[in-house]
């Protein structure tokens, strides 16, 4: 009896429950669209669960995601919300770019070089917003929308320099030096499913989540940081610098955002091309933030199962279901996440009114 | 005392029978019974932690009981929501406050209920009725100021204002008096009286026996969430009162050594500064405390003394004056540097500025400190050490439930959470204590307890500045006591010459100005 109260308060059951639910709409509107739903998931878990190699197509479409994922995660846990992941996505990425194209190193320099430009780039993108906060008392949120946009518009630009843009014409830079590349070598590739696209971008993303999660729980700067975004005002009592803190979290944020554009850039586009319109992986950290209740090791969890989602979505159009199903799914599952708190308190209602 | 009660003993309100509430396997409230009548006034006494805010709590909707019956003017019902509670002519006042910070006290109050013009809001008609009901009821609120400017016992008056423009017939109020001032305290024992004889019903919780015996018809005790009795008000004293909540004997005064004062830990000379709206509310203030001494800081809410004492910790800034402690400059610096300096208070406000409430207690117990050696090493906290602090200081300040340090501070009762505060600031071991209504909501023998370590403090040959609107409790604690009027000191007695009216004509602004 205890027991069973304990699950229906916990998050994880809400999650799951939601999880359904998200399946179910989809279900109602593949068969409104006259497609069969069975068909269609059936080909969706096909398409992930297939053989190995679509296995690790999951594992690389994550990896971007996780790192957009921890980057909400971590301002969610310091008060502040970083709708701007996206933009600072577009800058790391851009910057991992142009030293991947421009800097000529080995490759035991050259990866952690254009990584570490990308967590600068990053990290300016998400403190400047910081600054506009802190110094003039302008809403974050609207300066992120903004600095999305900035961003969007500087790689479009920056993609048709002499110096990056491809030559021979085609919209987007020369491809990153071979010694810039995170893709595993090839006796790896070979063993997992001869996927030429299996990189290490993954366990970056799983050793960020770790690395995130220590921070948060068991340093004095996480202690810092949460005391400011659960109260501000007692933590300035208390002698934190609340202004620094809320600094130091946007750029820590933008930081991991950045290092998502390098991974998704040096371990599978190897270019960037210029947007037609904005990217998302930004806004998909959003959702894989909150699916993971923003716990940093959820993320590694919520990120794997949007990757397969996304992955597993390139496929439906094999059975002529619209790819948009399933954003769709993950648009229903958020709503239901966000409802659940209301749902679980009707529940435990009920239930304590009878027990 | 000559009140006159109005209580209808034919008519029954509120019947809760058997209640039981449990919070996992903890229980809160252990087969508790009330019965409420027409036009009484019921206070409910109970040590911290003891289970009466849960049981309003449960009668408001907010909690559904475990098990147990309630029935509300001879029906049985089943709360489900405080807008049922509401619908059943039931209205509450938190013991913390539920205001929307950025809105205005007009805002708060009609929220919900609010006067419309077509399809607006029409906060003009909302303006004058808050504006008719502040001045029915002799409660002053500024009904323009928003929540987040207006101090502790403006926040508390909208409190009551919002459940009587709902017009409830029931009222439900969790310690309402913890942050008033005794003028205000008896105009609301007065607004309570001119309630009940218009036929409405008072369930008052409050730890002031005074108040009790001034206010109550009946009072029920509980202890560990278990009932223990009913009685009479006119047919019990104050100290029966105590010792059936407590279970014990309770001393209401504390033992004072003769201590000689040494050298000046504090001086602030000719300080100047503003309120939140820019009005200037300090003009001038001098005051100093020494080692060895408790200074109370007497006078009446809205003379400046919130102002001062967020100046001394940093948390505002003066236009001018002088700040000094132990000689050195800490004018207008920042709340670490004044902390660093030797500064350290237990606040007005516990639930803005004293705690994070989504934080454990451990981690509430080391906000000053969560960066020193005792409990990080190369920026890494050291969790052992945080839970066996917690764990000795719980232990030490009796903070209830025990084995409570990795429980979010915010679901420790209010009582409680004052007494983490307060279990901090003490061990802080400072130079200078400001204390800030520091038993506010705190039972009698939290308060002889919290006394003792004011005075023990003292008898370190530390400095202590005490401010507060208990004037007993600045008499009995005081050796010196400072009146501040009018954003000044208006006039200085030793504590043990002080007598309550005479202190109560100069907090009015009656003395010889110096
Ligand atoms: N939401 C909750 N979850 C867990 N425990 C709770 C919760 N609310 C209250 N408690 C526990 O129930 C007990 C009774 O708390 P309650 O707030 O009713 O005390 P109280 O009598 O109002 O005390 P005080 O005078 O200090 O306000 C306390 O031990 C408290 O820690
Ligand atoms: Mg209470």
């Amino acid at each position: 009896m205890d027991k069973k109260k304990g699950i229906l308060q916990g998050n994880a059951f809400y999650t799951l429950l939601s999880i359904l639910v998200g399946f179910f709409v989809g279900a109602i509107l593949l068969f409104l669209a006259g497609i069969s739903p069975g068909e269609a998931y059936g080909q969706l878990f096909e398409g992930v669960f297939g053989n190995l190699k679509n296995i690790v197509w999951a594992f690389i479409y994550a990896s971007p995601l996780i790192f957009t994922g921890l980057s909400v995660a971590f301002s969610f846990k310091t008060g502040v919300f970083n709708i701007g992941a996206e933009g600072q996505f577009v800058v790391g990425s851009l910057a991992a770019c142009a030293v991947g194209i421009l800097v000529k190193l080995p490759p035991a320099l050259h990866i952690p070089l254009c990584m570490l430009s990308a967590v600068a780039a990053g990290a300016v993108w998400g403190s400047v917003v910081g600054l506009l906060k802190v110094k003039r008392g302008i809403n974050e949120v609207l300066s992120f929308i903004m600095f999305n946009w900035i961003a969007y518009y500087f790689s479009n630009y920056a993609v048709n320099l002499q110096i990056l843009h491809k030559e021979g014409g085609g919209e987007a830079t020369k491809d990153i030096l071979d010694s810039a590349s995170i893709v595993f070598p090839d006796v790896i590739r070979d063993f997992l499913g001869k996927n030429r696209n299996a990189n290490f971008g993954f366990l970056l993303a799983a050793a960020a989540a770790v690395l995130i999660w220590f921070i948060i729980r068991k340093t004095t700067l996480g202690y810092k940081l949460r005391a400011v975004g659960y109260n501000n005002y007692a933590a300035q009592y208390g002698g934190i610098n609340s202004d620094r803190a809320v600094m130091t979290a946007m750029a820590i944020s933008g930081g991991l955002a950045g290092l998502g554009g390098a991974v998704q850039l040096m371990g599978m586009s190897m270019r960037i091309s210029q947007f037609a319109s904005q990217e998302s992986y930004g806004f998909q950290g959003i959702t894989v933030a909150l699916i993971a209740g923003s716990n940093p090791i959820g993320c590694i969890f919520s990120g794997l199962f949007y990757g397969a989602m996304k992955y597993g979505g390139t496929k439906l159009s094999l059975v002529d279901a619209p790819s948009e199903v399933v954003d769709i799914i993950m648009g229903t599952i958020i709503f239901f996440i966000a409802i659940s708190h209301v749902l679980r308190n009707l529940i435990l209602s009920r239930k304590g009114g009878k027990a | 005392m000559g009140r006159v009660g109005h209580m209808d003993k034919n008519t029954v309100v509120i019947a809760m029978k058997d209640i039981v509430k449990k919070f996992g396997d903890f229980v809160a409230n252990d087969h508790i019974n009330l019965t409420v009548y027409k036009g009484e006034v019921h206070a409910i006494l109970g040590e911290n932690g003891a289970g009466k805010s849960t049981l309003m709590n449960v009668l408001y909707g907010l909690y559904r009981p475990t098990s147990g019956q309630i029935e509300v003017k001879g029906k049985a019902v089943s709360i489900s929501s405080p807008g049922h509670a509401i619908e059943l002519g039931i209205g509450m006042v938190h013991q913390h406050f539920m205001l929307v910070q950025p809105f205005t006290v007009t805002e708060n109050i009609v929220l919900g209920m609010e006067p419309k013009k077509g399809l607006m809001v029409d906060l003009k008609e909302a303006r004058r009725k808050v504006v008719e009901l502040s001045e029915r009821y002799h409660m002053k609120v500024d009904p323009d100021a928003r929540i987040e400017d207006i101090s502790v016992g403006m926040q508390q008056r909208v409190e009551i204002l919002k459940v009587l423009y709902r017009g409830a017939d029931i009222l439900i109020l969790d310690e309402p008096t913890a942050s008033l001032t005794p003028q205000e305290i008896s105009e609301l024992i007065e607004i309570i009286g001119h309630l009940t004889a218009d036929g409405k019903s008072v369930i008052l919780i409050t730890h002031k026996l005074k108040e009790i015996k001034a206010a109550a018809d009946t009072c029920t005790i509980i202890r560990q969430g278990k009932y223990i009795s009913t009685v009479d008000v006119s047919e019990v004293n104050e100290n029966e009162l105590a010792s059936m909540m407590v279970g014990r004997d309770v001393a209401f005064q504390v033992e004072k050594k003769p201590l000689v004062p040494g050298e000046v830990v504090l001086e602030v000379r000719d300080l100047k500064g503003k309120d939140y709206r820019g009005v200037q509310i300090l003009k001038g203030l001098n005051l100093s405390v020494r080692q060895g001494e408790i200074v109370g800081l007497a006078g009446v809410d809205g003379n400046g003394q919130t102002e001062f004492v967020e100046i001394l910790t940093g948390l505002r800034k003066a236009d001018s004056g002088e700040v000094r402690i132990h000689g050195k400059d800490v004018f207008n610096a920042s709340p670490k540097a004044c902390f660093d300096s030797g500064i350290t208070s237990i606040p007005a406000d516990r639930q803005k500025y004293g705690l994070v409430l989504d934080f454990s207690v451990a981690e509430n117990l080391i906000l000053q400190k969560f960066h020193t050696s005792e409990f990080s090493s190369h920026g890494i906290l050291k969790r052992d050490k945080i839970e066996s602090h917690a764990r000795e200081l719980i232990e030490k300040f009796d903070v209830r439930p025990s084995g409570c340090e990795n429980r979010p501070a915010g679901t420790l009762s209010g009582g409680n959470q004052q007494k983490v505060i307060i279990a901090r600031e003490i061990t802080n071991n400072s130079e200078l204590l400001i204390a800030v209504n520091p038993t506010r909501g705190l039972d009698v023998g939290a308060i002889e307890f919290v006394h003792r370590y004011l005075v023990e403090q003292r008898n370190k040959n530390k400095a202590v500045l005490l401010v507060s609107f208990e004037l007993d409790e600045i008499m009995s604690l005081s050796d010196r006591i400072e009146v501040i009027f009018d954003g000044h000191i208006s006039g200085s007695v030793a504590g043990k010459d002080a007598d309550e009216n005479e202190l109560g004509l100069m907090m009015a602004g009656g003395a010889v100005r110096g």
